[in-house]
């Protein structure tokens, strides 16, 4: 049999929350409305702790009713979230909470739905998962807390860890070589991708915002410190010194530069189709990089994306791309609702009953 | 032509029901009349002869026969061509009477090719008819198949009725003036076949006319040839003296009602959608295509019209798992795959049995272990289904008995997981979902609703008073927990898969709480309310009772059937039972094998539920399991029916050794139900 392809007529570009109920004109919800009764258990000083007050500082600025919002999360110390967010929620298995999710957001255009997720969770047992949606663009939202390394088994090392990391099940080093989840996400085409901080408050809101608004899957790869199995992974990024010093802070139209004061860089265009970081005094007749998170190519982004190493001299945090496509979910709902139209609306008996019937009956007397 | 399963050593030749042929109109060949027949139509995987067996079967039904159909194909799309592993078949058995089998052996022998006649000889009873493409047996075809002399020519084929005739060339010479190339000409000798036993069998020729004219509408000139072939097929049976006779099969008794031919995949998904559209509930099915489930995929993503919604997911996984997120925002979630995606779905089965939601997972068996014989049918993922998750996770199990009982087993799966919030897995197989018989269509309103009951409001109150939602607050009756959907107000809650606390749902490691989860996890499967068991034991006209239980399960229904109404009609008195529900078994069950001397219990595997019977009600049921990848054969289990008679010890020393019926007490799984 041959294939065919239907033109699927593209609906505009919409905001990831415009179908969900939102509270009444003048009624907002608080922090607390957010704040689930349950005890959170993570560890004293766990990176989990300031993503959580982030989320539920963050969550009432969305203004939508908290039954529409659903929390479903893998299998990590990160995935406990749902627990302590006052929403619908749920706690699934390792590495499938995207699909769970896919279910869900494609049968209820009603739903905020977000997911969260571990490093060990995304990107091992669940990848497959995590790619897919990414690919298909179902509209959620998830947070992926990279700390580096499986917490809540107690620290072994994971997709995300450098190479020659020590840890119970590398004593000889890792000889494992990492994923760069921005870079995986792009290449996975997905629509929107970020990466924040689990420290710098201001920030991550500001990446929540923006992923909330966008309609598809909006990737957030969130740094986040382990103080048990991977204590000061980030630090560097964190010191406020060494910060100015490495952080590039993607901002879209604006120049990618960054750097101390009195040691200012600046991203420029390499050759062979890469970027590359340039002392600003040293730019001139150089391309500087003007970022544009909207640019359909994903290249460009692509190339910031590997500006990251395992030194992490300069780390790219920001949105890094945020284009619109059609989302899987609208798209297989317009499937459905066609069809119903088409037809004359939902399903009467009879109408079943000539679809069991099929074209070829007779009848016994 | 036979009658449907007689004894292995009947006689074969046609059974003739009005003595002697009369002539009769059309065409001047004498019509026989036969109470029934058995065709096999096999060729090459490129040949069509599932569309030639589909059409033939379709011509059957509308006539009114009582019919069963067996495709058999390999499991690659095109071994290479000519070769004994690319054979496809189609068997059908079509009768003025009851059938039950797609028949043990076929009459009729249609072969395209030799490899065809190679595969297929040995089940082809002395006395049966070959039908064979003439123009197919050249040196090389018969040399890849290890003929050396063409055995339409040796006479090893002397004890059949053979008609070796040149169909290729004959539907190319009637294809000369359609512009198409001999190589395109030949692809219509498929039609030119039906079109000749259509003629053979009088069977009605409307239906492959207007079906030709609509799936080629699009291209004319294939359309022209494939309906130039099939009439010229019919034609020349008309004009041949090579046929000394015709055959009518009679219309069957069937009772009053409207009637269609559907397989057991398609009569699945439409139980399916109907019980989603009973229950008032969105039907979102999440699927991975494997053979031989992927029909129910095909056929579910064409019914968007019905509200139902299909997400083909990136793998088994992610197939339960969208169906579970689908069934948590209040639609029903559907999962279907056959048994290496139900090994992969395991987790995430377990997942729902810790959340109390419903699902209706599909397992269409295959053989296996691994990727086995995927397109060959079996019955061995039974303790998969019961027990094949990590941890005490009972869930409730449902299996279809026939093509058409998939519309049944199907809605009475849907009822299961949507009242009691529970996973419910519906047993399938190769022989169900690629079999088909006629089928009298239910009315949908008559159909019973289905209460999907989804949480409205707080159930309980909180600690200070004020009402609360309790997620794990039993209903009384089923033990099952609320159904809140998110959006809906004051209901917000989190459920996951580690240990709730009974009642609130919360976290709980505690030893009491997860002892008292895990009973009422299993009480609530075991109370799921299912009809009693009916064992069919006629008492014989001296008041004597049958001391043999023939018990089945599955799509072992038919031949058991056949079976035992053969071993009737021999004298022996033999009783019957079939099981619609694995889990928990039907009331009554442990009482009727205990109530009989000998259980005996075909299979399609190495003696699973004969496993499960003898743990639980320690009877010493007998197994007599068969992988072979095909249906039992009637005649097999009349041999099976036979022998367990014989064994019988004599009826005094019988009274003394075996407890007879009701003298034992329940086992204590069902004293504590
Ligand atoms: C099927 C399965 N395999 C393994 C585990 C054990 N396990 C639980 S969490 C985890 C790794 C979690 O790492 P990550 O996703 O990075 O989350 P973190 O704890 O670091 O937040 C593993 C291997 C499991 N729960 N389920
Ligand atoms: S082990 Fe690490 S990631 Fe897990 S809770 Fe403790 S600090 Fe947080
Ligand atoms: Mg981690």
């Amino acid at each position: 049999m041959s294939t065919t392809t239907t033109p699927l007529g593209l609906p505009g570009v919409r905001s990831g929350t415009e179908d969900v109920p939102r509270l009444p004109e003048g009624t907002t919800l608080s922090k607390k409305d957010f704040t689930a009764a349950n005890e959170v258990r993570w560890c004293p000083g766990c990176g989990d702790y300031a993503v959580l007050a982030a989320v539920q500082g963050f969550m009432p600025e969305l203004g939508l009713r908290k039954e529409n919002i659903v929390c479903i999360s893998g299998i990590g110390c990160s995935s406990r979230f749902p627990y302590y967010l006052d929403t619908y929620g749920m706690h699934s298995i390792h590495g499938r909470a995207p699909a769970i999710a896919t279910g869900l957001a494609a049968s209820r255009p009603d739903l905020s739905v977000w997911v969260v997720t571990g490093d060990g969770d995304a990107l091992s047992i669940g990848g497959n998962h995590l790619v897919h949606a990414m690919r298909r663009n179902v509209n959620m939202t998830i947070l992926l807390f990279n700390n580096r390394i499986y917490g809540l088994t107690k620290g072994q090392y994971s997709p995300t860890s450098e190479v020659g990391k020590v840890t119970k099940s590398t004593p000889a080093g890792s000889v494992d070589a990492p994923f760069n989840p921005v870079s995986l996400a792009l290449g996975a085409e997905a629509t929107f991708v970020a990466r924040t901080l689990d420290s710098d408050r201001k920030h991550l809101t500001s990446v929540l915002r923006a992923a909330a608004e966008h309609r598809g899957t909006s990737l957030v790869e969130i740094y986040q410190n382990c103080p048990i199995f991977n204590d000061g992974a980030f630090d560097v990024l964190k010191d406020s010194g060494e910060a100015q010093a490495r952080l590039v802070r993607l901002e879209h139209g604006e120049e990618v530069r960054f750097g101390r004061e009195d040691d200012q860089k600046v991203v420029v265009t390499a050759p062979g189709g890469g970027v590359e970081v340039v002392p600003a005094a040293e730019a001139a007749g150089r391309d500087v990089v003007v970022h544009d998170a909207a640019a359909a190519d994903p290249t460009r982004a692509f190339a910031l994306s590997r500006l990251d190493g395992p030194s992490m001299a300069h780390v790219p945090v920001g949105v890094f791309r945020a284009v619109a496509r059609p989302t899987y979910d609208d798209l297989v709902r317009d499937q459905v609702d066609s069809a119903r139209a088409e037809a004359g609306g939902p399903a009467s008996d009879a109408d079943l009953d000539a679809l069991i019937a099929g074209g070829d009956t007779w009848v016994v007397r | 032509m036979r009658l449907e399963s007689p004894t292995p050593d009947a006689p074969t030749a046609p059974r003739v029901e009005d003595g002697a042929p009369a002539p009769s109109a059309p065409g001047s060949t004498p019509v026989q009349k036969v109470a029934g027949v058995v065709i096999r139509f096999a060729g090459d995987s490129g040949d069509g002869m599932q569309l030639t067996g589909d059409r033939f079967t379709a011509e059957t039904a509308s006539l009114g026969n009582a019919l069963a159909t067996l495709p058999n194909f390999p499991a690659e799309i095109r071994a290479p061509q000519g070769t004994l592993p690319g054979v496809s078949s189609f068997q059908l058995q079509f009768a003025d009477h009851v059938v039950l089998t797609p028949g043990d052996a076929p009459d009729v022998l249609v072969a395209m090719n030799p490899a065809a006649l190679r595969a297929n000889i040995a089940d082809l009873p002395r006395g049966g008819v070959i039908i064979a493409d003439a123009d197919e047996f050249t040196r090389r075809s018969l040399q890849k198949v290890g003929y050396t002399v063409s055995p339409l020519e040796d006479g090893s084929l002397e004890s059949y009725q053979v008609h070796a005739l040149p169909l290729t060339s004959m539907t190319v010479e009637a294809l000369k003036d359609s512009g198409l190339s001999r190589k395109d000409s030949e692809r219509a000798k498929n039609m030119f076949a039906l079109g000749m036993l259509s003629w053979l069998y009088d069977r009605p020729t409307e239906a492959t006319e207007r079906f030709l004219e609509t799936k080629f509408a699009k291209k004319p000139q294939i359309r022209d040839a494939n309906l130039t072939a099939f009439r010229a097929g019919w034609a020349f049976g008309e004009t041949t003296e090579g046929f000394a006779v015709r055959y009518q099969v009679a219309p069957a008794e069937h009772p009053a009602g409207t009637y269609r031919n559907i397989t057991g995949s398609t009569a699945l998904a439409y139980g399916l959608a109907t019980a989603a559209h009973k229950a008032g509930l969105p039907l979102v099915l999440g699927s991975y295509p494997i053979t031989p489930a992927s029909d129910i995929l095909h056929a579910l993503s064409g019914m968007k019209r019905f509200g139902v919604t299909t997400l083909q997911a990136e793998d088994e996984i992610a197939g339960v798992g969208i169906a579970l997120g689908a069934s948590f925002g209040g639609s029903l979630g559907v999962t279907t795959t056959s048994g290496p995606g139900l090994a992969l779905k395991a987790e995430t089965i377990g997942l729902a049995v810790m959340l109390e939601l419903p699902l209706v997972v599909v397992d269409v068996q295959r053989g296996g272990p691994s990727t086995g014989l995927p397109t060959k049918t079996e019955q061995a993922d039974l303790l998969q289904a019961m027990y094949g998750r990590n941890g005490e996770s009972p869930l409730p199990v449902v299996a279809a008995s026939s093509p058409t009982d998939c519309f049944t087993a199907a809605m009475e799966a849907v009822r299961i997981a949507v009242t009691y919030r529970t996973p419910v897995i519906l047993l399938s197989d190769g022989y169900l979902a690629n079999g088909s018989e006629p089928w009298a269509l239910p009315s949908v309103a008559d159909l019973p609703a289905i209460d999907p009951a989804q949480a409205t409001g707080p159930n309980g109150a909180g600690d200070d008073g004020r009402p609360a939602f309790r997620p794990y607050l039993r209903d009384p009756e089923t033990l099952a927990r609320p159904w809140a959907v998110p959006g809906t107000p004051g209901l917000e809650h989190r459920i996951g898969g580690l240990e709730k606390a009974d009642v609130t749902g919360e976290i709980s490691y505690e030893p009491e709480n997860h002892e008292r989860m895990t009973g009422l996890r299993q009480a609530k499967v075991d109370g799921v309310a299912v009809p009693p068991l009916e064992v069919d034991d006629p008492v014989a006209p001296d008041g004597t009772r049958a001391r043999v239980l023939v018990l089945g399960w599955g799509s072992t229904y038919g031949p058991i059937a056949a079976a035992v109404r053969d071993a009737r009609a021999e004298g022996l008195q033999v009783a019957r039972a079939h099981l619609r529900h694995l889990n928990p078994f039907p009331p009554g069950l442990g009482d009727a094998l205990r109530a009989y001397d000998r259980v005996v219990l075909p299979e399609m595997n190495g003696g699973q539920l004969a496993l499960l019977l003898r743990a639980r009600y320690l009877v010493d049921v007998q197994s007599h399991g068969r992988v072979r990848g095909r249906p039992f054969s009637a005649g097999e289990l009349l041999d099976v029916v036979r022998d367990a008679v014989a064994a019988l010890p004599d009826t005094d020393s019988a009274a003394a050794a075996s407890p007879a019926a009701g003298a034992v007490a329940e086992s204590p799984q069902e004293a504590r139900r």
